[in-house]
């Protein structure tokens, strides 16, 4: 289901401007603190009326100011997840995840009570109380409370900012089966580079209210200069891909697709399962010869097609490898010791162990 | 007769605070909670006003109050002529004497509940929302049982406040055993009779005890009510 969304909303001095069409999938919006992100949200859930604004949910007319309308948030069943989880703590879980699922006519609900709990994994937390829950387990009842009033959108604002890094690793797997497995567009806000790059098919990029960028993750991703200075470390690329083989002697599973090979650590489900890689920019070095006698395993064929500067020191190399693009950060010098100019072939060498993956299944 | 059997007269007072005290607590608490509601979320034109209102009661001698109920509904009064017409009768009759008490209870009643109110974490109120329910529903599943332990401490105050009621009372609708005469104007005429000390004596205890017991049930709910929302 397709989603569209056109904001325009003033708060005091800060304007919020945003528009862009999503065809489904995750839509991540992405930003700094204070830029607009949970504001925008909160309009398409309907808990800020803005002063203007056109947002539908496939054919579905949640708000349309010029027209006059405007649904009440209980009217649009948007499903929200919240930061900090807002479980009713005067209610068990079970009474939690209900709660929503009461007040869904019954000709509309569509979510399979049994599936979520398995799919998110809390089935056996249904008698406890929201006091007695881990962060991460609050996080992913909220998750569940949200699916099963069988939302036509589902809203997460940082749905996992409050977790420590752990926790975070443990909510992961279930939001990629959630991407998978639910048929309905989310709307995913994040600050954080890894998680966008990792869930989002589509990224809208704020920046002081206004929509910087808007495209596929795989664009979006090769824009370095969209990625925040403090993040800059986890700047790169991601390359859909596919599992090939698994070799189990060494525990490494083989992905392709038209850059090539590339190996990550694990297992990453049967083979034609898609996986997508993100490679960040510092782990990658690059060579003019094909590198023999080398530990790192994932090699590259490809022709530099831009070179942009990267700081006083250093420079992003873009390279297009069969048709995706490889980015490579690399010293100056390195750069003019190299003679890399757009059209230069090259070799993008990565260590297998530098690629994040997807979750690797349970050994 | 011992000095711990009461007499008649003494039980009707008993059972007649027991029941002004009750029936007072219990008619004001939705008006109570709707105030609350009103003062703790809603800005309207004369919200001062009404907040002003609802708390004159408890900075206003009690004489003045029962004096006010009197004039308004008094059968002679306005609204007391008006509701006579149905047969809701409130002067010198127990109804009376709950209207008085319900009246000088109310304040606390709200102050409780509004207080409650306040605290609700209105993001859970949004959450409630975004799940589907309306306004009414997010106010009966969320904010009220949130409000639970605000509720309880308004509902004793009122009672106990309503059990020792006086000045308003014998004020509005007098001293009449076994209509009208509550514990304390049942006390207050016991010590205005030779003889009458051990009655006071006895109704006295019985207050205490009545007041500690309420005190002490409210402080059960509430804590059970409190751990319930505990987040």
């Amino acid at each position: 289901m397709s989603l569209t969304v056109d904001v325009r909303h003033r708060l005091g001095n800060f304007t919020l401007e945003a528009a862009f069409a999503s065809a489904g999938g995750i839509t991540a919006v992405f930003g700094a603190s204070g830029c607009g992100k949970t504001t925008l949200v909160n309009v398409i859930a309907g808990l800020i009326r803005p002063d203007f604004a056109r947002i539908s949910v496939g054919d579905t007319v949640m708000v349309d100011t010029a027209h006059g309308i405007d649904l009440l948030p209980h009217r649009r069943r948007i499903g929200y997840v919240f930061q900090e989880a807002r479980l009713f703590p005067h209610l068990t879980v079970e009474s939690n995840l209900a709660y929503g699922e009461w007040f869904t006519p019954k000709a509309e609900r569509y979510a399979a009570r049994a599936q979520i709990l398995d799919l998110l994994g809390i089935a056996h937390l249904l008698k406890r109380r929201p006091r007695d829950l881990s962060g991460g387990e609050k996080q992913r009842v909220a998750i569940g409370r949200a699916l099963l009033t069988s939302p036509k959108l589902l809203l997460m604002d940082e749905p996992l900012a409050s977790l420590d890094a752990a926790r975070k690793a443990e909510i992961m797997p279930y939001l990629e089966r959630l991407r998978d497995e639910v048929k309905i567009p989310i709307v995913y806000v994040s600050h954080s580079v890894a998680e966008v790059m990792r869930l989002a098919s589509d990224v809208a990029v704020l920046a002081q209210g206004k929509l910087a960028a808007f495209g596929p993750a795989a664009e979006i991703a090769q824009r370095q200069d969209l990625v925040p200075a403090e993040e800059a470390e986890e700047g790169g690329v991601i390359i859909d891909m596919q599992v090939a083989a698994h070799d189990a002697g060494f525990d490494l599973t083989r992905l392709s697709s038209g850059a090539g090979n590339i190996y990550v650590p694990g297992r990453l489900g049967p083979e034609g399962t898609p996986a997508r890689v993100r490679i960040r920019a510092r782990d990658v070095m690059l060579a003019l010869e094909e590198p023999r006698n080398i530990s790192a395993l994932n090699i590259l064929r490809g022709r530099v097609a831009e070179i942009l500067p990267a700081g006083p020191s250093s420079v992003n190399v873009r390279l297009d490898c069969g048709g995706a693009a490889v980015v490579a950060r690399i010293t100056r010098q390195s750069a003019s010791a190299l003679g890399l100019v757009p059209g230069t072939p090259a070799f993008a060498v990565v260590k297998a162990v530098s690629v994040s993956g997807p979750a690797a299944e349970p050994r | 007769m011992t000095v711990f059997t009461l007499t008649p007269e003494e039980w009707d007072a008993v059972r007649l605070s027991l029941k002004v005290a009750s029936v007072a607590m219990i008619a004001s608490l939705p008006v109570g909670i709707a105030v609350a509601w009103l003062l703790a979320r809603k800005e309207f034109w004369g919200k001062s006003l009404l907040n002003g209102i609802v708390h004159l009661p408890l900075v206003m001698p009690p004489v003045v109050t029962g004096y006010l109920l009197l004039l308004t509904f008094g059968t002679k009064g306005p609204v007391g002529a008006f509701l006579a017409q149905f047969g809701i009768v409130f002067a010198f009759r127990w109804t009376g004497a709950a209207l008085a008490c319900a009246v000088m209870g109310f304040p606390l009643m709200v102050r409780a509940i509004r207080l409650s109110i306040e605290a609700v974490d209105r993001k859970l109120e949004a959450a409630s929302a975004t799940l589907g329910a309306s306004a009414m529903w997010v106010f009966l599943t969320v904010t009220l049982p949130l409000t639970l332990p605000g509720i309880i401490a308004g509902m004793i105050l009122c009672f106990a406040k309503a059990m020792g009621e006086f000045g308003a009372t014998i004020t509005f609708v007098s001293n009449i055993p076994g209509e009208t005469q509550t514990l304390p104007t049942a006390i207050y005429t016991l010590t205005q009779v030779p003889g009458g000390e051990a009655g006071a004596l006895r109704l006295t205890a019985i207050s205490i005890a009545i007041s500690l017991a309420a005190l002490m049930v409210s402080e059960f709910l509430a804590r059970r009510a409190g751990q319930r929302i505990a987040a």
